[in-house]
């Protein structure tokens, strides 16, 4: 019996509402952050992952208002990120009851960030958000990137030694989106995915560009993710979470049922 | 009666969640506090912890915890709870940040998982162990009930429990090793696992812990 892996909705918050847009621009509302977390978790969500995109200071207290509802009535592991600079930011989400905080540019400014955060806190709780875009031409060997401010400016730091630093310095997990992906609905980049799983022995979430729940399943057999992300699909209302466990379980992946 | 119930907080990390869990399972008041006249008035106490083993001794160490818990479970025999680092502090040594000693009131040993973990199909296991697994109770027990087999819980950690007596593992994973996911003995429940953050099953958990007459038998 193995761990299943887990299938996480994912809610990206600007200004209190659930926003999802096409590589970042177009955004479209789909509610109260609250209410959606409710029915995933209803649903069969394993955790459910919260973006603060907008994250500036000024509506720092929104979100961490909207993280305390959450975290009183939906009893599944949740994620916080977006905005997390310092040890004072974690332990603000932790109390307002998040299980895992995601790090994400801080990272890339502090390095050192994370190894203290996971001193203080303990790996389990640390997250580090790992955005990527390819940067090789086609016919070279694979080359990815990260980039910050949702995949605007580029850092010129490679991903899979980013990857296995990040592990070396005492991050629990990985989430890693594709900004290529992200908002396309094409599936994951799976080469990038499965280079970093293949590089780093703690889990890793495959983030950017599910648009069908074949995407999903990708993502586990071919990515060899722990776990996989996606927002549109299920905010919608085009799959809920328990379609697409049942889709995977179809296809041999252990999930929780 | 419905029961109040009083979770310990020694300052490592979010209680918060423990709390809310415990309240819709149907406790009629929680109360989270280091304050031993608090503690001692509740009908049960629920020991949690996150983060690393030295942080959680020397806090509990520091707050007096570990005598509260000794009155707790020994002279006044309330039921208890350890979640997780709570259930990995109750032991007697843990191989974790170099080693540390801890309280000793259940003798064993936490141990590392270990870099080279496989499953029985031979894939690499990721440490920490993280996310959803089937916990298989091998004791009958009242917090058992109402978990049907096969049901999944949510882990997260890198040690793992080996207590001498093999006899008070309530319940156990399989993670590249056979491991102690529960401990019963006499009034004191302990899970590895976070009862307050698996969903449904883990509330059923919890509302068996409110009503517990805090006996095996």
């Amino acid at each position: 019996m193995a761990l299943a892996k887990r299938v996480i909705p994912c809610l990206d918050v600007d200004l209190g509402r659930v926003v999802k847009g096409v590589n970042f621009v177009g955004i479209r509302d789909a509610g109260d952050p609250v209410e959606i977390a409710r029915r995933y978790n209803e649903e069969g969500a394993d955790e459910i992952t919260f973006l603060d995109i907008t994250a500036s200071h000024e509506e720092r207290d929104t979100t961490v208002h909207t993280v305390e509802q959450i975290a009183g009535e939906v009893f599944i592991p949740l994620t916080v990120g977006g905005g997390i600079r310092s040890l004072q930011d974690i332990r603000t989400m932790l109390n307002a009851g998040a299980d895992k905080v995601s790090i994400n540019t801080a990272a890339i400014h502090e390095p050192e960030l994370v190894r203290d955060a996971a001193a203080r806190f303990g790996s389990q709780c640390i997250v580090v958000a790992i955005d990527v875009k390819q940067v090789s031409v086609p016919g070279d060997a694979p080359r990815y990137e990260l980039f910050t401010h949702g995949g605007r400016k580029p850092t010129g730091i490679e991903a899979v030694g980013w990857a296995i630093k990040m592990a070396a310095l005492g991050a629990g997990e990985l989430l890693l989106t594709s900004m290529d992906r992200d908002g396309t609905r094409d599936g994951f980049d799976l080469v990038i995915t499965r280079a970093i799983t293949n590089a780093v022995n703690i889990p890793v979430i495959a983030s950017g560009g599910v648009g069908t729940l074949q995407h999903l399943v990708d993502g586990v057999t071919e990515g060899g993710a722990d776990a996989v992300l996606a927002a549109s699909i299920f905010h919608f209302g085009e799959y809920t979470l328990g379609e697409a466990k049942a889709f995977m379980a179809d296809q041999g992946i252990t999930v929780r049922r | 009666m419905i029961p109040r119930v009083a979770v310990i907080d020694y300052g490592m990390g979010n209680l918060h969640s423990v709390a809310s869990a415990l309240q819709h399972a149907g406790a009629a008041e929680v109360v989270v506090s280091h304050e031993p006249q608090v503690i001692l008035e509740a009908d049960r106490v629920v020991f949690p912890g996150v983060g690393g083993i030295r942080d959680c001794m020397e806090a509990i160490g520091r707050l007096g915890c570990d005598q509260l818990l000794d009155q707790v479970l020994n002279v006044d025999r309330k039921p208890v709870l350890a979640i997780c680092v709570g259930m990995q502090a109750l032991m007697s040594h843990s191989e974790e940040n170099g080693g540390v000693a801890c309280l000793d009131l259940l003798p064993g040993e936490v141990a590392f998982f270990g870099d080279a973990q496989q499953s029985d199909r031979g894939e690499r296991l990721k440490v920490p162990h993280m996310g959803w697994n089937v916990v298989r109770p091998v004791m009958g027990h009242h917090l058992w009930r109402g978990i049907e087999p096969g049901t999944r819980f949510y882990f997260v950690h890198s040690y793992h429990v080996v207590p001498d007596d093999q006899a008070v593992i309530a319940g156990t994973f399989d993670y590249g090793l056979t491991g102690c996911a529960a401990i019963a003995q006499e009034n004191l429940f302990a899970t590895q696992f976070h009862p307050e953050k698996s969903h449904t099953a883990g509330l059923t958990l919890l509302k068996n812990f409110l009503d517990w007459d805090g006996t095996c038998l």
